[in-house]
């Protein structure tokens, strides 16, 4: 629970970094606003900075309460570095992050305000630090091995609210919560395998009653019936804790099977966004007909005729002219060269970031 | 009629390979046996674990001794018993008729060789050229892998290639002797699904171009499967569960433990409700489960799956499938 007293309700007001709510966003829960995050890089024997790669560029979405939000796109287009952000462990170069915070207490009264994540400071950042958790990719290298089991899930516990005796009852009810057993509350990660380390890593994530999650790749290095075990179970806790994810993956039919509402990255851009039955079922850009087509189908009669996108993924350092995608575009003609599409909603709530969407 | 045309290439019989870890005997492949026909693309499925990536070293005869050994078994490759070669012999073999592309493009090529010394050097090895006429041939390979300038770039260095292109290079270094059997160990695993697609259909294309040659592949996803395999080996816990051609697999799964498998898979067709995972986990290698190694998991357990190892059984020509399930219906083959 945040606790806002009027002077410093006033002061986070003054700088821009609250704001309150109009009646248009009473389900958003983050919206995110021509969010960039560069890494400087450096040359020359001075370690100058002489250019600057653009992990994430000019994205803009927001997500509803309640809902699994995909991002999809091949490894180093920024879906990553977007998780990262969006928690704070990255500092966003320019744009903003807004959480919308449903029971402020302001002055003793419940409010709803809208919090600018990427202006806070560390201090107050802190409370939302635990509303916004993440699941890693790696279960391996993402729990720490000298911690035991019930020292991982509790730590976050530990941080935000201080070290109590009911904490070990809240770890063995998160244990038994992600399918695992009281017991294993003294073990180590090694003593482990994948999936359920994975498990572990959801447990913990769970452990301050978040409201939004954010999934880097959590299933991705695991088998295939372990993966369907753990996505059935990311599944039943959003059910049971009313939480949002957001779902990062590289693989497609993952994304399908779980998320509402996907976006398409492609070297830092969102290319399209909308709904997901309408992505997969109708694809307006180019490069989502592209990506779809490569995915396997799973059915030896279908063996689809298959349009790889020509070439390699360009560098960040060198991004190509106009449409960052037109160098490998079956469809680019001479303005995809010189001019950047604007990202606009087309239909359907489909949003597109291309000249000539649905042409392909 | 039929079997007269199509010519047996590999054929692996009743193969044990076992290692040695902490005094304990682990049985990492049990009992394979199965065959490879000319002109075919085969696969292997399983999660890992389950003995694919040892069967392909078992091949080649690379399983490290000690801890790893070859216990018992045949394997003849063009009629010649592979195990029984010696050394000399055997490396005469290795990336010359038989050849592998490993898992990782990124730690299985020389850093401190250029590409094209690595590709140059199993045709120098094998096919006694020198070093003109293997530059050549090195600059011919990486053009028709897919690689652009491939002139310029036999000179890079691994470091210099992105995934896809080293994964391009490992092919390019597997073919460069016209092997006649290639082992691809999850050659797409690390890679994007926009290069894994064009990585598949370089390999369904080399292998259209030459009809007396085949092609293993070693995966653990079912969709690379079906995409691309004419013949199916399920495997478990170091055994055979189920072969079967793609087709009849996908259609008709017979093994509870392939039916499980194609459930967990999302599908980017239709939409499921709710993936029906197999519970459980894939056991340790030392401590796999007696009788059926799958029983423990399985939702049609009986109690005769506790204690008897099923046969493989023929359940139709060209389907086999270990489970107790089929008892009655099959032949012990």
């Amino acid at each position: 629970m945040t606790q806002f007293k009027k002077a410093g309700l006033n002061i986070l007001e003054e700088k821009k970094k609250l704001l309150r709510v109009n009646g248009k966003e009473k389900n958003t829960l983050l919206e995110v606003k021509n969010l960039k995050t560069y890494f400087p890089v450096l040359g020359g024997v001075l370690r100058k900075v002489i250019g600057h790669v653009k992990a994430v560029d000019d994205v803009s979405f927001s997500i509803n309460k309640g809902e699994v939000f995909g991002l999809v796109g091949e490894t180093g287009c920024g879906k990553s570095t977007i998780g990262k952000t969006l928690v704070r462990i990255l500092t966003p170069t320019a744009g903003d992050i807004f959480y919308y915070d449903d029971a402020a207490l302001v002055n003793g009264n419940n409010q709803k305000i809208k919090i600018a994540l990427s202006k806070l400071n560390r201090r107050e950042l802190m409370p939302y630090r635990c509303k916004i958790q993440m699941i890693f990719q790696d279960p391996y290298s993402s729990l720490n091995p000298r911690f035991t089991v019930g020292d991982i899930i509790e730590e976050p516990l530990i941080v935000h609210r201080g070290k109590k005796k009911e904490n070990k009852d809240i770890v063995k009810d998160l244990l038994r919560k992600v399918g695992m057993s009281e017991e294993h509350i003294y073990r180590y990660p090694h003593e482990f395998s994948g999936g359920q380390r994975q498990r572990v890593g959801i447990a913990r994530a769970l452990s301050t009653n978040p409201e939004l999650i954010i999934a880097d790749e959590p299933v991705s290095s695991l088998d295939v019936s372990i993966q369907a075990q753990v996505i059935n179970l990311m599944q039943d806790l959003q059910d049971e804790f009313k939480v949002t994810y957001i779902f990062i993956s590289h693989d497609l039919s993952v994304v399908r099977h779980i998320a509402h509402r996907i976006a398409v990255m492609y070297l830092g851009y969102i290319m399209e966004m909308g709904p997901a039955e309408e992505i997969y079922n109708n694809p307006l850009h180019p490069y989502t007909k592209v990506l779809l087509s490569a995915v396997p189908k799973g059915n030896p009669r279908i063996k689809a005729k298959k349009q790889p996108p020509k070439g390699e993924v360009p560098s960040y350092l060198h991004k190509p002219s106009g449409c960052c995608f037109h160098p490998r575009c079956p469809i680019a003609k001479d303005i995809c060269k010189r001019e950047d599409p604007l990202f606009e909603e087309k239909e359907k709530g489909v949003s597109v970031k291309c000249h000539f969407p649905g042409k392909y | 009629m039929e079997k007269k045309k199509i010519k047996e290439l590999l054929k692996v019989k009743n193969l044990k390979t076992h290692f040695m870890i902490e005094k304990q005997k682990a049985k990492a492949v049990d009992g394979l046996d199965f065959n490879v026909f000319e002109g075919e693309f085969f696969g292997i499925v399983g999660e890992s674990g389950s003995g694919k990536s040892v069967t392909a070293l078992s091949i080649l005869r690379l399983i490290p001794d000690p801890p790893g050994k070859i216990s018992s078994g045949k394997i003849f490759f063009r009629n010649k018993d592979l195990l029984n070669l010696p050394w000399e012999e055997m490396r005469k073999i290795r990336g010359n008729e038989i050849s592998m592309i490993f898992q990782e493009p990124m730690t299985s090529l020389n850093p401190v060789f250029t590409v094209g010394v690595q590709i140059m050097e199993p045709m120098m090895i094998h096919r006694n050229m020198n070093k003109k006429e293997a530059r050549e041939e090195a600059i011919k390979m990486l053009e028709k892998v897919g690689i652009p300038s491939p002139e310029l770039r036999v000179d890079d260095y691994p470091h210099q290639f992105s995934g896809g292109m080293r994964q391009r290079a490992m092919i390019a270094i597997a073919l460069s002797c016209n092997p006649s059997l290639l082992i691809a160990d999850e050659p797409t695993t690390a890679l994007d699904v926009t290069v894994q697609a064009q990585i598949l259909e370089l390999m369904t294309e080399i292998k259209n171009k030459r009809k007396e040659s085949a092609i293993i592949l070693i995966t653990h996803d079912l969709s690379v499967i079906a995409e691309t395999c004419d013949r199916v080996m399920v495997m478990y816990c170091g055994k055979i569960q189920e072969i079967a051609g793609t087709i009849k697999l996908f259609e008709n799964p017979l093994h509870p433990y392939t039916v499980g498998l194609m459930d967990s898979i999302p599908s980017l067709i239709k939409k499921k409700k709710r993936l029906n995972a197999i519970p459980g986990n894939v056991p340790g290698i030392l401590n796999f489960p007696t009788g059926c190694p799958f029983h423990p998991r399985c939702k049609h357990k009986m109690p005769v799956c506790e204690k008897v190892v099923p046969e493989l059984l023929e359940i139709e020509k060209g389907h086999l499938v270990r489970c107790h399930l089929y008892a009655k219906e099959g032949k012990s083959r």
